[in-house]
């Protein structure tokens, strides 16, 4: 396995020989996100509030969140394949890697994301 | 907006008046269903994989949109548009044309669980949003989601799918959306995620059975809340039409039975049926050894009938139609005229090319097509080759019931074992279907083998009981009377030897009786002439005993003359000469 292109199906293991750290690590990466979320339910409020939780603490200065009400923009459900809501893509930096829910458990997404060694 | 046809009496639904049924336009299914889906609901569609329900789904919408006005909306989880367009194609749907009419709008929802990471609570809101733009973008009546399992697949927590399905459902049916929803079939229950419990309006399971490396399709109908269906399992077809389902079982008993008679083709078997032929609308099995000349007759009751301009479709299972055509030229039936003429089609096929489901089904889609007044399937026998004798009559049964209900006149060939004497034993598990049963018989005697042929039976009709000999010619077919006699029935070079012979003996017995007459002739002038001599004889015996008479008289006469002329020359006394001679006084 190439530790500069992790593959993306698998789970790093615990001891993946590439330990990502907010501090050190790819620190020039910017991460693009788009969020997508259905009006403005609990839900879609919990999940907006989390992702901007998420990247002040972690990605701040190099994150770029782009919260989309999708009851404005139907059109782009199909473009974006949305099924499950509040979805977030990240679209950069690749490979591109999806978010259904609240984004409540925020531990798992820095794990998915490489932002930080799986636990 | 067209109003589905419902025949029969429905249960009331809740609301007031009948349930309200969409058509589908697929080719037997609204009979089944007795008018088509239920108006404002969802169908589940379920099966195993490549039963057709993606076929079904899709049909459903593409004639909602070309036949009945109803745009439809594909929601697809497995095939992308190109794939499914490509699908489409092959079955003569134009999807990209349907979609740029604003007809059809198709959107493939493409899961891939590797990309998805669950964090939290989520919703299937992303895909009623999907659906429901989808729907208003064209303004879809119908909607078809195939297949929702992969949802299960690709998304983790299945808890929430259901809730989330549960409601997709009922949001369907609050927006009046007419809808089919496939599923898998599972191992236990209906479908592997439980669909049927959420969608209980209308459900139907499609099948595709393997037996004896021959697969059919069948379609049931499992339930229909509200409505009267059919329940039986029945066979359906996916060619290049489409698919089509048969809904034979739905046929009875109530036909109309004509009077008006079919001919045969051949002047003498028409004589044999009571004149006139067959009946309109019968079905007429001719049975007969390997050779026998069954398809001779068909080929002749075909002519005949296309010559009158009935079209005839002309099922065979063991030659080719130009091997039929060829063979039928070599008797003087020339078929090909009346197959340019389009009156006259042949269907060639192999009976292993499908089950008898598949081949019943092709024949109900000919007949459709092609409506047919006569239908000639030869041999059906062959069939057997692909099911039972009771799968077989079971099909028959159907296939009868539909030729009868359109009043096809169907003629079946049926190929018997060898030629036992019993042979006609080995129909009779289908004769009873049949109205008119023709045996074409080998008679195997003194070194060759002749044609006999006989009515075992005619419904209907006082027909012959005669077993008349049947050949081919080289102007058709021919049926001459067989010898019958104390030596038996006899037929081919017995039957000419012995007419031969009848001949000379009835030409003795002829020439006897001339001369019994000649002899007759002599006999009487012998015994006139005879009867001349004697009477001769007796006239001369008379003649002579008169003149003997005669002589005696006069020799009397003159005695008394000589006494009284004794007696005056004696002055005897006058009145004593009176009284004894006054006559003879003279004075």
């Amino acid at each position: 396995m190439n530790p500069d292109h992790p593959a993306e199906d698998e789970a790093p293991s615990t001891d993946a020989p590439w330990p990502i750290d907010p501090q050190s690590g790819r620190g020039d990466d910017v991460f693009v996100f788009s969020l997508f979320i259905a009006g403005m339910s609990p839900r879609s409020g919990r999940a907006v509030d989390n992702m901007t939780k998420l990247c002040d603490r972690y990605l701040a200065g190099r994150c770029e969140l782009q919260v989309i009400d999708i009851y404005q923009q139907p059109e782009l459900a199909q473009e974006e394949q949305l099924v499950a809501l509040p979805t977030l893509i990240k679209k950069l930096p690749l490979p591109l890697r999806r978010f259904i829910g609240d984004l409540s458990d925020t531990d798992r997404i820095l794990v998915r994301l490489d932002i930080r060694r799986r636990p | 907006m067209n109003a589905p046809t419902v025949k029969e009496p429905e249960p009331k639904t809740s609301g007031p008046g009948r349930l309200e049924k969409v058509p589908t336009g697929i080719q037997g299914l609204d009979e089944i269903t007795r008018g088509g889906l239920p108006r404002g609901r969802t169908t589940l569609i379920c099966g195993g994989p490549g039963c057709g329900k993606t076929l079904m789904a899709l049909e459903f919408l593409v004639h909602g949109a070309t036949r009945f006005g109803e745009p439809g909306a594909f929601i697809t989880f497995e095939e992308t548009a190109g794939e499914l367009a490509t699908n489409g194609a092959s079955l003569g749907f134009d999807l990209a044309a349907l979609e740029a009419d604003r007809k059809l709008a198709i959107d493939y929802v493409r899961i891939e669980r590797s990309e998805i990471e669950e964090s939290g609570e989520y919703d299937l809101e992303g895909l009623f949003i999907r659906i429901g733009f989808a729907i208003d973008s064209i303004g879809a009546r119908r909607v078809a989601i195939d297949t929702l399992e992969v949802l299960f697949a690709g998304l983790p927590n299945p808890g929430i799918l259901r809730t989330e399905l549960r409601r997709l459902f009922r949001w369907l049916k609050e927006k009046g959306l007419t809808a089919i929803v496939t599923a898998e079939r599972g191992d236990n229950g209906l479908t592997r995620h439980g669909f049927e419990e959420y969608i209980s309006d209308c459900v139907i399971t499609l099948d595709h059975r393997v037996s004896d490396q021959i697969s059919t399709r069948r379609l049931r109908v499992l339930k229909y809340r509200g409505s009267v269906h059919d329940t039986d399992e029945v066979p359906f077809l996916i060619d290049e039409g489409g698919l089509s389902v048969l809904p034979i079982s739905s046929l009875g008993l109530d036909h109309q039975a004509l009077t008006s008679r079919v001919s045969t083709g051949i002047p003498d078997l028409d004589a044999m049926l009571g004149g006139g032929g067959f009946y309109r609308g019968g079905t007429v099995l001719v049975s007969g050894g390997a050779g026998s000349g069954k398809t001779s007759l068909a080929a002749t009751f075909a002519r005949r009938a296309c010559r009158e301009g009935k079209r005839c479709l002309f099922f065979t299972f063991e030659e080719s139609s130009s091997q039929v055509v060829r063979n039928m030229r070599s008797i003087g039936i020339d078929l090909a005229p009346l197959m340019e003429q389009d009156l006259l089609r042949f269907h060639a096929s192999r009976p292993s090319t499908g089950g008898l489901e598949v081949h019943l089904a092709r024949m109900h889609r000919l007949v459709a097509d092609f409506e047919p007044e006569v239908v000639i399937i030869d041999p059906m026998t062959n069939l057997l080759t692909v099911g039972t004798a009771s799968e077989l009559r079971s099909m028959l049964t159907r296939v009868i019931d539909f030729f009868k209900d359109r009043q096809v006149t169907a003629l079946l060939t049926s190929l018997t074992a060898a030629t036992l004497p019993s042979q006609e034993t080995s129909d009779t598990h289908i004769s009873w279907l049949v109205d008119t049963w023709i045996l074409v018989r080998e008679i195997e005697s003194d070194g060759e083998r002749n044609r006999g042929l006989y009515i075992l039976k005619s419904r209907g009709m006082a027909h012959s009981n005669q077993v008349r000999e049947f050949r081919l010619t080289d102007q058709g077919i021919e049926l001459i009377d067989v010898y019958l006699g104390t030596d038996g029935v006899l037929v081919g070079a017995a039957r000419e030897a012995r007419m031969i012979r009848d001949e000379a003996e009835a030409r003795e017995r002829e020439y006897e009786a001339q001369q019994r007459q000649r002899r007759m002739v002599q006999r009487r002038a012998a015994v006139r002439a005879q009867i001349d001599a004697l009477t001769a004889e007796l006239e001369a015996e008379e003649e002579e005993l008169r003149r003997a008479a005669e002589r005696e008289h006069n020799s009397e006469g003159g005695k008394a003359r000589d006494e009284a002329r004794m007696a005056a020359s004696r002055w005897v006394d006058q009145s004593f000469a009176d009284d004894n001679q006054g006559r003879t006084v003279q004075p």
